[in-house]
């Protein structure tokens, strides 16, 4: 920082003042703003609308100073008051002459304003109502008391997947399963035409028959097989092709083909949606760090914490993170002091290491493969040994799929070390690796699944699939997305019960060697969110073949949220290194993203690949699900259809692309032009405020070789700019008190000039 | 305009609304907390200024570091003590209140901010900031080496015209690129 030669300072270092200096717009436009509290009478022109971000000089330049200000009223811009920081005071007097004003105006303007005025505020009630319906409003208040905004984003995550997940499954129920309910009452006919002749169709039921054993009841109810199976819950119950009501037909296939889409298409846009608010800025603007200083200083502080305690481990953090972040520019700068041979090593060492995880990944997923397939040979050939073996290997993909996810983060967080990042670095990447483990695994267990079902004996698949072995493939794999879904929710609840609150109790109450080497359980937010968005990804990808899979997974979440605020204030304290709200935010969304991206992948090629088994379900008559949608259009009338064939022709997909691609050209053109403008202005601004220093010093410089203002010692400094006496009168009146005069060495002699003679323009 | 009257005239109710952020219920729970602040004899007489030490007697700002400058910032007594009157309390509630626009928000978290209340935070308020945020005893605080450092980066970020100073329209600029501001700044009762 420049050493500034223009302001003298007392023997204390403080900056006096200038009176001269006090007088210019800007200056005063900042001791203005500040005491516009006091005197109330000046609109503030808002620097976020004003769109150069100077301070504001060039606005000030036809307003007066004066004590009394005139009122300066833009009809046009009315913003409601409660959006002016002032005192209430102020408020209500600003209110009384707008009042006063308004009754003055033509009776158009004044019915226009109390009809805006009232839209408002019934705008507002609206919004308080729909706000109060918000679910768990006072639990996740006194978890963002207790422990501040970072954690709240996870449970506030898991309300909005509450809510997704409630929507799909109101979504799925309305258009696919309330028609079949109430077709009898309404006199609808039922129509489902299969091929009963051919080979394909044959479908054993596995519903139990005879004297069926409780524990088998369990084991259905875990596995979703046996009396399960013939429910709404499963696809292979839904026999139905059309429903046929006295005036419309329903096309249950085709509705239940569009609402899959549907639903994923709503999960993107909520989601999109949701992420926009919060980091719509950071994309525009050029941080390359999401964490800067400024971020942490200013809205570094939660004030909602309340409890003593999280505000003392609240201070504690935000130590520990400026530290961090202090040296992580320091080690920023030895990073780029590396000679080539340390950087040859250096990536050597990486490489290795990235081919050792790719090994172990690829020993995860064949592991993953292995069971899948074991498990699936298991059921089929209907081997029983007794009730828990046989419950372990119809969950043997869950169970390792379960453990992989488990061992894999600390591997790599072990070998991460090894591979000399920097700090925040090194968190970002191994959360990635964990992400794709996790999200991984379920592609892989849906793949091993598929190769069975497609993998016939012979060559070729007479009906496109396995028909010996899987009859109805889609409740297969619809039942294999509900074990994992029971079996993630059942290691959630275990992983608490049995690991965490003994972990809690050993580290109270023993003292050993033991306790202080494990330590209190932390709040780890990624992995929490990895587990969630985990059974959200099997959701998405589950809700085609397991329609009331959504219904499931609501509940789950609900109890999962109890479950963890209990595990939250009983057991855990805060991480050392915290999560801030907002990279938190963009973080789960962001992987919510890539969940709902790996969802669509296998859904799509089962919809559009995959023959659909002749033997149940809705589509049966057709070779693929797809095929639903063409035959649809082709029985709509002549005009409609041409339309939506011209919408899917090669023509205007090409002409729509070409189109998409000059709209983004055009728009990351307009980017870079703003950015380039953005860059002189703040060039301009920083030679505009070495120019005023310049011109003040030479003026103060000329004065004070004039004979005439030596002649007037005025106690001239205004209590300097650093006084917090300041009361309205003294502002502008010609003798200012002061603090400092004894304390000059030079002193400060200008001849004092009224205010409205000299600097305004 | 009698305030501490132990119910709030609907008239005065909707006034509230209008010229604050706060819902109807947030008023209400608003006057029932600082009337719980106020003794007997005070309850009835109108305006009456509550000292900043009961005011700090809420959890809500019991444990903030910046729990004296609000109270200061937020007042609007003759004698800058601090102290506080209903209408001041409910000024406060407004502008951390959830639907406060960013606006409101900068303006007055640079007005707590200024330690010196001169109008730019300057070093020395920068400093009193950061020593505010990493708790006040000795093992808590950066050494002078790292201090240095940090407000460096600040201002480096945050100062446009390179005075050594963040101003007002400066502070605003890099709250409004700031992600976490709104979240963190608000206090719900």
């Amino acid at each position: 920082m420049e050493v500034d030669s223009v302001f003298y300072t007392d023997h204390s270092g403080r900056i006096t003042s200038n009176p001269l200096l006090d007088q210019l717009p800007s200056y005063q436009s900042l001791l203005y703003r500040r005491k516009s509290s006091a005197s109330g009478s000046k609109r503030r022109t808002s620097s976020s609308r004003s769109t150069s971000g100077s301070s504001g000089s060039g606005k000030w330049g036809v307003h007066t100073f004066h004590k009394n200000k005139d009122k300066h009223h833009n009809p046009v811009e009315e913003r409601p008051i409660r959006e002016w920081a002032k005192p209430m005071a102020e408020k209500r007097r600003d209110k009384a002459q707008r009042l006063e004003e308004a009754s003055k105006l033509s009776s158009w303007k004044q019915w226009r304003q109390s009809t805006q005025r009232t839209l408002r505020r019934l705008r507002d009630e609206a919004q308080e109502w729909l706000s109060s319906l918000k679910l768990w409003r006072a639990d996740i208040h006194q978890i963002e008391g207790m422990f501040g905004t970072g954690i709240l984003s996870y449970f506030s995550f898991l309300r909005f997947l509450v809510m997704l997940n409630l929507i799909i499954f109101l979504l799925m129920f309305s258009f696919v399963m309330l028609p079949i309910i109430i077709a009898p009452s309404a006199s609808g006919n039922i129509t489902f035409e299969i091929d009963y002749e051919s080979n394909c169709s044959k479908y054993p039921s596995s519903a139990r028959r005879g004297l069926v054993i409780f524990h088998e009841h369990i084991t259905d109810l875990l596995s979703g097989g046996g009396f399960l199976e013939q429910t709404y819950l499963f696809y292979g119950f839904y026999q139905v092709n059309q429903i046929h009501f006295p005036n419309i037909k329903y096309n249950l296939a085709l509705a239940y083909l569009m609402t899959t889409i549907a639903y994923l298409f709503l999960s993107l846009i909520w989601i999109v949606k949701r992420s926009a608010l919060g980091f719509k800025r950071n994309l525009v603007q050029d941080e390359d760090r999401f964490q800067s200083f400024c971020n942490k200083i200013f809205a570094g502080w939660d004030f909602c914490i309340t409890n003593e305690n999280a505000a003392s481990l609240k201070r504690s953090s935000l130590l520990y993170e400026l530290r961090t972040d202090l040296e992580e520019e320091r080690i920023k700068q030895k990073i780029a002091d590396r000679t080539r041979k340390e950087k040859c090593r250096i990536y050597l060492i990486r490489f290795i290491l990235n081919i050792f995880v790719i090994g172990v990944l690829a020993g995860c997923f064949y592991s993953i493969y292995v069971a899948t397939i074991f498990s699936q040979e298991a059921q089929l050939l209907n081997i029983k040994v007794n009730f828990i073996v046989d419950l372990m290997y119809e969950y043997l993909p869950s169970i390792v799929i379960t453990l992989a996810n488990f061992i894999t983060p600390l591997l790599f967080s072990v070998i991460i070390n090894f591979e000399d990042y920097s700090p925040a670095f090194e968190i970002r990447f191994t959360l990635m690796r964990c992400v794709f483990m996790r999200l991984t695994s379920i592609g892989v267990l849906l793949f091993s699944l598929w190769s069975q079902i497609t993998h016939c004996k012979d060559e070729t698949c007479i009906c496109g699939y396995n028909h010996e072995l899987y009859s109805c493939w889609e409740t297969r794999v619809g039942q294999e997305m509900y074990k994992l879904t029971v079996f993630d929710f059942i290691i959630i609840v275990a992983v608490t019960i049995f690991v965490e609150f003994p972990r809690k109790l050993i580290v109270r109450h023993c003292d050993c060697g033991l306790a202080k080497w494990w330590g209190q359980q932390e709040f780890s937010i990624p992995q929490n969110v990895l587990e969630i968005v985990y059974g959200q990804t099997i959701c998405w990808i589950g809700t085609f073949y397991c329609p009331m899979l959504p219904a499931i997974c609501t509940i789950k979440y609900f109890f999962i949220f109890y479950i963890k605020k209990v595990s939250l204030l009983k057991n855990c304290r805060p991480a050392t290194r915290p999560f801030r709200a907002s990279s938190s935010n963009f973080f789960f969304l962001a992987v919510l993203l890539i969940g709902l991206a790996l969802a669509c992948l296998p859904v799509s090629v089962s919809v559009a690949q995959i023959n659909c088994s002749q033997a149940c379900g809705p589509f049966v008559g057709y070779n693929t699900s797809w095929e639903v949608l063409p035959t649809a259009v082709s029985e709509l009338p002549t005009g409609v259809r041409s339309v939506i064939e011209a919408l899917s022709s090669e023509a205007f997909a090409v002409s729509f692309f070409v189109v998409t691609c000059l709209a983004m050209f055009y728009v990351i053109a307009l980017a870079g032009a703003h950015k380039k403008v953005i860059n002189q202005l703040r060039e301009q601004l920083v030679l505009e405020g070495r120019d005023k220093r310049f011109l003040i010093q030479k003026l103060s410089q000329a004065q004070r070789l004039s004979p005439t203002s030596q002649s007037q010692h005025r106690s001239s400094s205004n209590g300097n700019r650093n006084s917090s006496r300041m009361s309205p009168s003294d502002r502008m009146s010609p003798s200012y008190h002061t603090s400092f005069s004894n304390n000059f060495n030079e002193g400060l002699f200008l001849a004092h000039s009224p205010p409205d003679t000299s600097t305004h323009v | 305009m009698g305030t501490t009257a132990s119910q709030l005239g609907k008239e005065l109710l909707s006034e509230y609304q209008e010229l604050t952020f706060l819902t109807k219920q947030e008023i209400l729970l608003a006057h029932k907390r600082f009337s719980e602040l106020l003794t007997k004899d005070e309850k009835d007489l109108p305006n009456t200024k509550v000292s900043m030490e009961r005011i700090l007697t809420l959890p809500e700002l019991k444990s903030n570091p910046f729990r004296k400058r609000i109270c200061h910032v937020f007042s609007t007594s003759e004698q800058k003590d601090g102290s506080l009157t209903f209408e001041n309390f409910l000024d406060l509630l407004s502008a951390f209140s959830d639907s406060a626009t960013l606006e409101i928000k900068s303006h007055y978290a640079f007005r707590i901010f200024d330690f010196d209340d001169d109008g730019t935070l300057d070093r020395g308020d920068l400093e009193k900031l950061v020593n505010c945020l990493t708790g006040e005893t000795d093992d808590t605080r950066l050494t002078p080496e790292e201090m240095r450092q940090l407000i460096d980066n600040i201002l480096e970020e945050s100062d446009i015209d390179r005075d050594g100073t963040v101003n007002l329209s400066e502070f605003q600029h890099v709250i409004s690129r700031s992600p976490d501001f709104v979240s963190s700044f608000k206090i719900v009762l």
